[in-house]
């Protein structure tokens, strides 16, 4: 049974975003939500353990007007990771079966 | 679809209360059902009319309210949560001894057992907070 984890927390203030990774089964999508989505960008300290997610078959979006409402370019998003809109959003959670919020 | 909406928190808090109306929106234009949205704990802060926010800034219960209106939303204000936090609507108001009511259009105050309701009639509940 397939999940949808939102995490709207940054990895670098608060640690949902490890904790949903810890638990995540691999046909699983994580979307980064709000100040999650700092967690999307390459070469930070969270960069490897999503790497790791997803080489383990983890699916991972970023919702993109939290990105530009951050100022944070989508060219410098982790190869991989799809960039979505609202209308994304509420696709993938029709898509899984389940939504898991990480508050 | 059918989507329950729960929100946890104010609008003048962090972001969530702005997700969730995106959300609901979204849903909305791509055709899917909106069963419920609940407004409990800080959420219920979203649900006073009393709000007076700055015209250069968003006022998130106003914007509720107008998509409630458009599309005949069921907006529902946890009665325990809304009697700490002072929303109130008339009967709630009276049997409390206070002066006058402030729940917002088309918001009304009832209890849990609608969110337990939204859990198990909709297809997904997604919950917004902090």
């Amino acid at each position: 049974m397939s999940t949808l984890h939102t995490v709207n927390k940054s990895p670098f203030e608060k640690n949902s975003l490890d904790t949903c990774l810890l638990l995540i089964k691999n046909d699983s999508t994580v979307l980064l939500i709000e100040d999650g989505v700092a967690g999307a960008l390459q070469n930070t300290t969270a960069s490897q353990s999503i790497a790791d997610a997803m080489s383990e078959g983890v699916k991972f979006a970023v919702l993109g007007e939290d990105l530009n409402a951050r100022g944070l370019p989508a060219d410098r998003v982790i190869n991989g990771i799809s960039v979505v809109d609202y209308a994304g959003f509420v696709q993938l959670a029709a898509d899984h079966d389940n939504v898991q919020s990480w508050l | 679809m059918k989507f329950a909406i729960q929100i946890n928190e104010g609008p003048f808090t962090h972001q969530s209360a702005d997700t969730a109306y995106q959300f609901t929106k979204a849903a909305i234009e791509n055709g899917h059902e909106i069963f419920r949205v609940f407004f409990y704990h800080d959420g219920v802060n979203n649900g006073t009319m009393y709000g007076v926010p700055p015209q250069d800034d968003r006022n998130v219960q106003a914007l509720w309210s107008d998509l409630a209106e458009k599309h005949d939303l069921d907006l529902v204000v946890c009665v325990a949560a809304a009697q700490r936090r002072g929303i109130m609507d008339e009967d709630e108001a009276k049997r409390h001894g206070k002066g006058a009511s402030n729940i917002a259009p088309k918001f009304r105050i009832s209890g849990l057992g609608q969110l337990i309701e939204a859990g198990i009639q909709a297809d997904r509940l997604m919950v917004f907070g902090d």
